[in-house]
C-alpha cells in the first residue's frame, strides 16, 4: 500500500471515488495519467492494482454519465439486481418512491409524529425496543421483558426492559431487569427465554455478548421468589454456562429457548446458529441449567437459510384447542419449529414430528421446510424475533412478536421512539387443515372494546362506502364476506375468465386498485375523506387452472401516506378457505399499526403505516368492493377501542400492584 | 483528448495484465469482497485508500465504509452550513437536510459501528441503508434544484456498497 500512497495525493484517494461527476473535472487526474506509465511500472503489484481499479473507475464513470443524471434510479437499479430478494427489510421500495424528483421531500411535524404512538400496544415510554424476551406468568402477573436501548431511538446499548400486566393488555413499566454489568454480557444483554420448573421457580437463560463480543449463554433467576413483580434478577456466579462449541463461530450462537423435559427427565434447550450458509439449531441437555451436554445431532438444519435467530420449539395439539405446556408430547401432538431468518428478517415455521430419543425434528412437508421461501410465516407483514410461552393461567400458548418501524431513522429520532410489540396472540394448530397454525389476538383485548356498530350490506362491484364510526384511529373490526353465488357460478362457468390463481400474488399483482373478477374487496382503514391516503386490507379470490378458487389475503400500504421516507409495501399471502366457510377477517387498528387476521388467523398481516392527513378526527373507515362484476355481502361489527393507558413506573404504582 | 484516450487504453492493457498477475500470486481480500458489491470500483478505491484496508477482515472493511459515510456526512453538513449564507432562499430545504445528515452522524453511524463490531450485522444494515435514505430525502427537498446532488449521489453509492458488505456478515 505504501507505493500507492506515493502515487496518489490524499485528497484524490479520499474524495474522487465518491464524486462520480466531480472526478472527471478533477485537476489531479491528468497528473495521475502522466505519472502512471513512469512510476506505475516501478511500483509493486499492489500499487498497480490500485491504479487499475482507479482507472477502471474513471472509465466506467465516463460511460455511465448519462445514467448518473437520474439519481435514485441509478443508485437502486444496481443494488436491486445484486440484492434482489435477499432482504425484506430493504429500503428499495422507499427509494423507488423517492424517484419522482418533482415531489418535495416530506417534512414531519410533531402533531403527525405524536399521533403515531399507539394507544393499546406495548411500547416503552421512549427509545428503541426489539425482541420480546422471557415472557411468563408468575403469581398472578404476566411478565414481559424486551430488548431495550435506554439511550436512543435506534438499536444499541441493549439491556432488558421489563413490564407486568394482569391481562396482557394493561401494562406497568418496571425498572430494567438486567443491565450490561458483567464481562460476559458487557456488550449486551441479549435475547433469552424463561423456563418455569415443576416447583414453580423460574430460570432465565439469555445470550450475553462478552467483552470480546463472543456470544455466550448465561443463567439468571429472580432474587426474591416471593416478589410477584420479579423486580430484581441475579446473574449466576458461574456464568457463562455455555460458550460457542467447536465449529461454531463466536458470533453465531444466540437466543436460547425455553427448556422442555426429555423422556429421561432431563431438560433440553435449542439454540440457533449456522454452519456456512446452513441454518441450524443446536441441542443441549441439562439437569441443573448450569452444566450442559451437547447432543451430537441437531434439532434441525436447512441449507441456504443463513443464521437462525430466536428459534422457538413447542408442541401443539392435533385435537385440542388449548395450548400445550412446552414439555408435552404424545401421539396427538405435533411440534412446531420456528426460526427468525437473519438474512430476510422473516419468522418462518413448519409443522413436524419431534423425536425425543435423539433430539431431532422433521417437517411434515419438506417442500415447506423452515426458512425456505415457500415455508409458512407467522405473519406476512412486519413481524420478527417472535417468541411463545405457555400461559399456565389460562392453558394457552401465547405468541409475542417484535414489530419494527417502516419509516426513516430521522423520523424515529424526531419522535423519540422506535418499535412496538404486536398484540399477543394465542397460537394453536389449525385442526381443520392440520397444516398451519391459527393465531388470534388474546381474548383480553376485548376488554378495550367501547361502543360498537353492526352493519349488514350488499356491496356492488366498484363501490367504496364510508362507514360511519366516528374517528377510526383505534378500532377492532370483525367481518364476514360472501360472494354472491351467481357471481361465482358465472366466473367458474365462463371459460373466457382467465385462470390467474397460479400467477397472482399480493406483492406483485398491483395492489387493491387492480380489479379482478372476484375481488379485491375489504376495508380501507386510516383513510381520509378524499381517500388521498388509505390502507386497504382485502381478499382477492382468483380462479385457478383447475377451475377452483384460491383466496388471497392482502394489505396494501402503497397509498398509506404522503410521506416519502417510509416503506410502503403490499403484503399478503394465500389463505386456506375450506368448503362451506365464509371469508372472515379481523382488523385491529391502533394509530401507526394495523394487524389483519384472515380466516380466523390462518394468514396474518401486520403493517406499519404513517398517514399525514388521515390522522386524529380525519382518520376514516371505508368498505370497498373492487371486483369487476361480483356482488359481495358484508356483515361486520366495528368497535371503538379504548386506550390501555400503559403506566409509567413509579414507586406508588408498584406498591399498589404489590397489594393486589 | 485523443492522446489521452489512447493512453488510457494502453494503460488498461498494461494494468489489467499486471492485476491478473497479482490475482494469481496473491488473492486480494478487498477485491474479493468488492466483487460482491454493486459498485466494485468505488468499493475498491474507498477500501484501498484506507490504511486499515489491507489487513482488515470483512467486518473491518464494513467499518471502514461506515467511517467513509461518517466523513462524507460531516463534509456534507459543512457544505450545508456554508449554503445557508450563500443561498439563503434554500433555508427550508437546508433545515431538513441538516436534520437528515445529523441523523446519519448521530444515529446511523453509531448504530452501524456498534452493530458491526458486536456481531449483529442486521442493525448495521439498518444504519447504512438509512444513510442513503436520509441523503435521498434531503435531495428531494430542493425539488430538482439541489446544490448537493453530487454529495447525495456519493452517499447513495457508498450506502449501497456498505450495505452489500454488511450483508456478507449475516
Amino acid at each position: 500500500m505504501a507505493s500507492s500512497d506515493a502515487l496518489l495525493p490524499i485528497s484524490a484517494r479520499e474524495e474522487d471515488p465518491l464524486l462520480s461527476d466531480g472526478s472527471r473535472s478533477d485537476p489531479n487526474l491528468e497528473t495521475h495519467f502522466r505519472r502512471r506509465p513512469v512510476k506505475g511500472l516501478l511500483a509493486v503489484s499492489f500499487g498497480l492494482l490500485f491504479i487499475a481499479f482507479y482507472v477502471a473507475l474513471i472509465a466506467t464513470h465516463d460511460g455511465s454519465r448519462s445514467k448518473d443524471a437520474i439519481i435514485d434510479e441509478t443508485a437502486t437499479s444496481t443494488s436491486r439486481a445484486r440484492l434482489a430478494g435477499v432482504s425484506e427489510k430493504s429500503n428499495d421500495q422507499l427509494w423507488k418512491l423517492s424517484g419522482d424528483r418533482n415531489t418535495a421531500a416530506f417534512a414531519w411535524n410533531n402533531s403527525m409524529l405524536s399521533w403515531q404512538r399507539t394507544a393499546f400496544h406495548f411500547q416503552p415510554e421512549q427509545n428503541w425496543m426489539n425482541d420480546p424476551n422471557g415472557p411468563l406468568f408468575y403469581k398472578g402477573y404476566y411478565h414481559f421483558f424486551y430488548q431495550y436501548n435506554p439511550n436512543a431511538a435506534v438499536w444499541g446499548d441493549i439491556v432488558w426492559g421489563h413490564a407486568v400486566s394482569k391481562d396482557l393488555i394493561h401494562w406497568v413499566h418496571l425498572p430494567l431487569a438486567m443491565v450490561a454489568d458483567q464481562w460476559y454480557d458487557s456488550n449486551g444483554v441479549w435475547t433469552g427465554s424463561a423456563t418455569i420448573l415443576p416447583d414453580g421457580s423460574i430460570v432465565m437463560l439469555y445470550t450475553g455478548s462478552t467483552d470480546k463480543s463472543v456470544q455466550v449463554q448465561n443463567l439468571a433467576y429472580p432474587e426474591d421468589p416471593n416478589d410477584p413483580l420479579l423486580l430484581k434478577w441475579v446473574k449466576f456466579s458461574g456464568n457463562p454456562v455455555l460458550v460457542p462449541p467447536p465449529g461454531i463461530l463466536p458470533k453465531d450462537f444466540r437466543d436460547p429457548t425455553t427448556a422442555w423435559k426429555t423422556s429421561e427427565g432431563k431438560w433440553r434447550i435449542t439454540i440457533g446458529s449456522k454452519i456456512n450458509r446452513t441454518g441450524i439449531s443446536l441441542v443441549y441437555d441439562t439437569t441443573d441449567f448450569k452444566t450442559y451436554e451437547r447432543l451430537d445431532t441437531l434439532l434441525h438444519a436447512v441449507p441456504n437459510t443463513g443464521m437462525w435467530e430466536c428459534v422457538d420449539f413447542y408442541p401443539v395439539s392435533k385435537t385440542d384447542v388449548n395450548g400445550l405446556e412446552t414439555s408435552v408430547n404424545g401421539p396427538d401432538v405435533k411440534h412446531i419449529v420456528k426460526a427468525s431468518m437473519d438474512d430476510t428478517r422473516i419468522d418462518h415455521y413448519a409443522v413436524g414430528t419431534y423425536f425425543d430419543s435423539n433430539g431431532t425434528w422433521i417437517p411434515d412437508d419438506p417442500t415447506i421446510d423452515v426458512g425456505i421461501s415457500t415455508s409458512l410465516r407467522y405473519d406476512y407483514g412486519k413481524f420478527y424475533a417472535s417468541k411463545t410461552f405457555y400461559d399456565q393461567n389460562k392453558s394457552r400458548r401465547i405468541l409475542w412478536g417484535w414489530i419494527s418501524e417502516s419509516d426513516s431513522e430521522a423520523a424515529d429520532v424526531q419522535k423519540g421512539w422506535s418499535s412496538l410489540q404486536g398484540i399477543p396472540r394465542t397460537v394453536v394448530l389449525d385442526t381443520k387443515t392440520g397444516k398451519n397454525l391459527v393465531q388470534w389476538p388474546v381474548e383480553e383485548i376485548k376488554s378495550l372494546r367501547l361502543s360498537s356498530k353492526k352493519f349488514d350490506m350488499e356491496v356492488s362491484p366498484g363501490s367504496m362506502i364510508p362507514i360511519d364510526v366516528g374517528s377510526a384511529a383505534q378500532l377492532d373490526i370483525e367481518a364476514e364476506f360472501e360472494i354472491k353465488k351467481e357471481s361465482i357460478d358465472k366466473i367458474l362457468g365462463n371459460a373466457s375468465v382467465v385462470a390467474e390463481a397460479e400467477e397472482f400474488s399480493c406483492q406483485n399483482s398491483g395492489g387493491s386498485t387492480v380489479r379482478g373478477a372476484l375481488g379485491p374487496f375489504g376495508f380501507s382503514v386510516l383513510a381520509d375523506e378524499k381517500l388521498s391516503e388509505q390502507t386497504p386490507i382485502y381478499f382477492y379470490v382468483a380462479k385457478g387452472k383447475d377451475s377452483k378458487l384460491k383466496t388471497f389475503f392482502c394489505t396494501d400500504t402503497s397509498r398509506s401516506s404522503f410521506a416519502n421516507d417510509v416503506i410502503k409495501p403490499i403484503y399478503g399471502s394465500v389463505v386456506p378457505v375450506l368448503k362451506g366457510e365464509k371469508l372472515t377477517m379481523r382488523i385491529l387498528v391502533d394509530h401507526s399499526i394495523v394487524e389483519g387476521f384472515g380466516q380466523g388467523g390462518r394468514t396474518c398481516i401486520t403493517s406499519r403505516v404513517y398517514p399525514t392527513k388521515a390522522i386524529y378526527g380525519a382518520a376514516k373507515l371505508f368498505l370497498f368492493n373492487n371486483a369487476i362484476d361480483a356482488t359481495v355481502t358484508a356483515s361486520f361489527t366495528v368497535w371503538q377501542m379504548n386506550s390501555a393507558f400503559i403506566h409509567p413506573y413509579s414507586e406508588d404504582v408498584v406498591r399498589a400492584l404489590s397489594r393486589n | 483528448m485523443k492522446n489521452m484516450k489512447m493512453m488510457m487504453m494502453m494503460m488498461m492493457v498494461v494494468v489489467s495484465e499486471a492485476s491478473m498477475m497479482v490475482m494469481v500470486s496473491e488473492p486480494n481480500m478487498i477485491e474479493q469482497t468488492c466483487k460482491e458489491t454493486p459498485d466494485f470500483n468505488l468499493c475498491v478505491s474507498l477500501l484501498d485508500s484506507d490504511p486499515r484496508g489491507s489487513s482488515a477482515d470483512t467486518s473491518g472493511l464494513a467499518l471502514i465504509l461506515v467511517d467513509k459515510i461518517k466523513g462524507l456526512a460531516t463534509k456534507t453538513l459543512n457544505e450545508i452550513n456554508g449554503l445557508y449564507k450563500r443561498r439563503p432562499e434554500l433555508k427550508h430545504a437546508l433545515d431538513e437536510c441538516s436534520r437528515r445528515y445529523k441523523t446519519i452522524l448521530n444515529a446511523d453511524v453509531p448504530e452501524a459501528i456498534e452493530a458491526i463490531s458486536k456481531g449483529v450485522p442486521k442493525f448495521g444494515e439498518d444504519g447504512v441503508i438509512d444513510a442513503g435514505v436520509e441523503a435521498s430525502v434531503c435531495e428531494r427537498g430542493f425539488i430538482g434544484k439541489s446544490p448537493l446532488t453530487n454529495l447525495t449521489k456519493s452517499m447513495q453509492r457508498i450506502s449501497n456498497v456498505a450495505r452489500a458488505i454488511v450483508r456478507m456478515l449475516l
